[in-house]
């Protein structure tokens, strides 16, 4: 019987939610690296059973770990992220020039056909790869060295590199996004990258419409139409139609444009969620109702899906890793929140139950589908 | 034989139970011992020191003989009392809270 594994990174350690396809009574286990920062861990599209982790602490710095069994045991493989060359500047919240720092990994993406290729998104932003199951990284220092690299600036969070997306039909495009450079493309496998922000409008920044300096919280894409690219923005939704080229502004009847995560339904490529935050200063939900929003028009007009979410008294934030869907038949949505919980919704978001409720603050939420 | 002792996230890290003991060739500094014990234990690379700059990481210090060696120079040569195992050094994390 299929079914699905949802993958926790917490404030203090990972978690593993087993259910079968039904999607209503969960198996938790957990804490894997208690009491370290757990940024992220994702699953390999081309084996279910090879994990990663990101585990990261501010005593002890990076360590990646790595599972052959879908999780139940984990082995520590390569932690040097060494960036390639002479590092340079960026620039620091104040203006000045700072130096290229490795703080951590934010995020592990798996090739979509190697469980042993695995990219890595570091802070401060970088891209690394691994082509022996994380055993050594190389940095692909093509981003980093982009002529614009000099005038970046970190974002609340530290400068990092968020999101990796591959396209599935074309080998060599990738996209990356940097809090706060923007979005970025590459058309030869990471070799050299393009700003992809034309479009975008950004209050707080000198230029408005930079090329570059624009607080790109997360993006998203449907794999059958990769062409086609949901962003959520610092504030402002957003959609590309041409692969990055330009983006227009979806966020449509939403109560509030802010928010971290976005991600689309697995079969409708014109559906996708948001969870709308009150403010860059107020990170927590308007009106204290915790309300995931879809659209099925792919932007502009939007439903808030409240059905099983706290409406009242409800201050938590979702960040920007903290939400994914699964690919069974009736698709499930999922996401985790700063207040300990993991919500899924076996629906497409009709309807919502907390998987777990007291939980560290959650970090990151991926989700893989059990044949 | 030195004897060593870690902080217990990096115990659990590397699954060690309690105190270590290595055998550290040549001279007894800092940097030997530190060699010795990545050696042993490579999951501990890059938890205590940089691996590329070998600086110890800021929230991270060095004791033995109820001495702080956090800022001493990694090559200079430990008491006698760690050398000769009658002392053990210390990796202590930061009490920061968190």
């Amino acid at each position: 019987m299929s079914g699905v594994r949802v993958l926790a990174g917490t404030r203090k350690g990972a978690f593993v939610l087993t259910a079968d396809g039904k999607r209503d009574r969960w198996e938790v286990s957990g804490p894997f690296f208690g009491g370290w920062e757990i940024y992220h861990l994702k699953g390999s599209p081309a084996d279910q059973n090879r994990l990663y982790a990101s585990q990261s602490s501010g005593w002890s710095g990076q360590v990646i770990q790595r599972s052959d069994d879908g999780g139940r045991t984990w082995e520590p493989v390569g932690n040097k992220f060494s960036y390639e060359g002479t590092t340079g500047t960026h620039q620091w919240y104040d203006g000045t020039p700072h130096p290229w720092e490795f703080a951590r990994v934010w995020h592990l993406e798996p090739s979509l056909d190697d469980p042993d290729v695995v990219y890595a998104g570091v802070e401060d932003a970088g891209l690394f790869r691994s082509a022996d199951g994380g055993q050594s990284w190389e940095e692909m220092p093509g981003l980093r060295t982009h002529r614009s690299g000099p005038s970046w600036q970190p974002g609340a969070g530290g400068m990092c590199l968020h999101t990796i997306i591959m396209d599935p039909t074309r080998h060599d495009r990738m996209y990356a996004a940097i809090s706060a450079a923007g979005a970025f493309r590459s058309d030869d496998a990471g070799q050299t990258w393009k700003p992809v922000n034309k479009g975008l409008q950004s209050e707080g920044i000198p230029d408005s419409d930079a090329e570059v300096g624009h607080c790109v919280h997360r993006i998203a894409l449907h794999p059958s139409r990769p062409d086609v690219l949901f962003m959520q923005k610092h504030w402002d939704v957003m959609r590309s139609d041409n692969a990055g080229e330009s983006w227009r502004e979806i966020s449509g009847n939403l109560p509030s444009d802010f928010g971290f995560p976005i991600d689309v339904h697995a079969h409708e490529p014109e559906t996708v969620f948001v969870v709308p935050i009150l403010s860059d200063g107020e990170h927590y939900p308007p009106e204290g109702k915790l309300r995931v929003y879809r659209s099925r028009t792919g932007g502009d007009e939007w439903e808030p899906l409240t059905k099983g979410l706290p409406q009242e008294n409800c201050y938590v934030n979702v960040l920007r890793d903290a939400m994914a869907v699964d690919s069974l038949d009736d698709c499930g949505v999922y996401f985790g929140t700063t207040g300990g919980q993991v919500y899924a919704s076996a629906d497409g978001g009709d309807s919502w139950a907390p998987i777990v409720r007291d939980l560290p603050a959650v970090l990151s939420v991926e989700v893989q589908t059990l044949p | 034989m030195i004897r060593l002792v870690l902080p217990a996230h990096l115990r659990k890290l590397a699954m060690i139970n309690s105190e270590l003991q290595l055998d550290v060739a040549g001279e007894i500094t800092q940097r030997a011992v530190l060699d010795a014990l990545e050696a042993a234990y490579p999951v501990l690379r890059g938890t205590i020191r940089d691996q590329d700059s070998g600086r110890r990481r800021p929230f991270i210090r060095f004791f033995a003989c109820e001495e702080d060696l956090s800022h001493e120079s990694p090559d200079a040569t430990l008491p006698e009392a760690v050398a000769c195992g009658r002392e053990p050094y210390l990796v202590v994390a930061a009490m920061a809270g968190g």
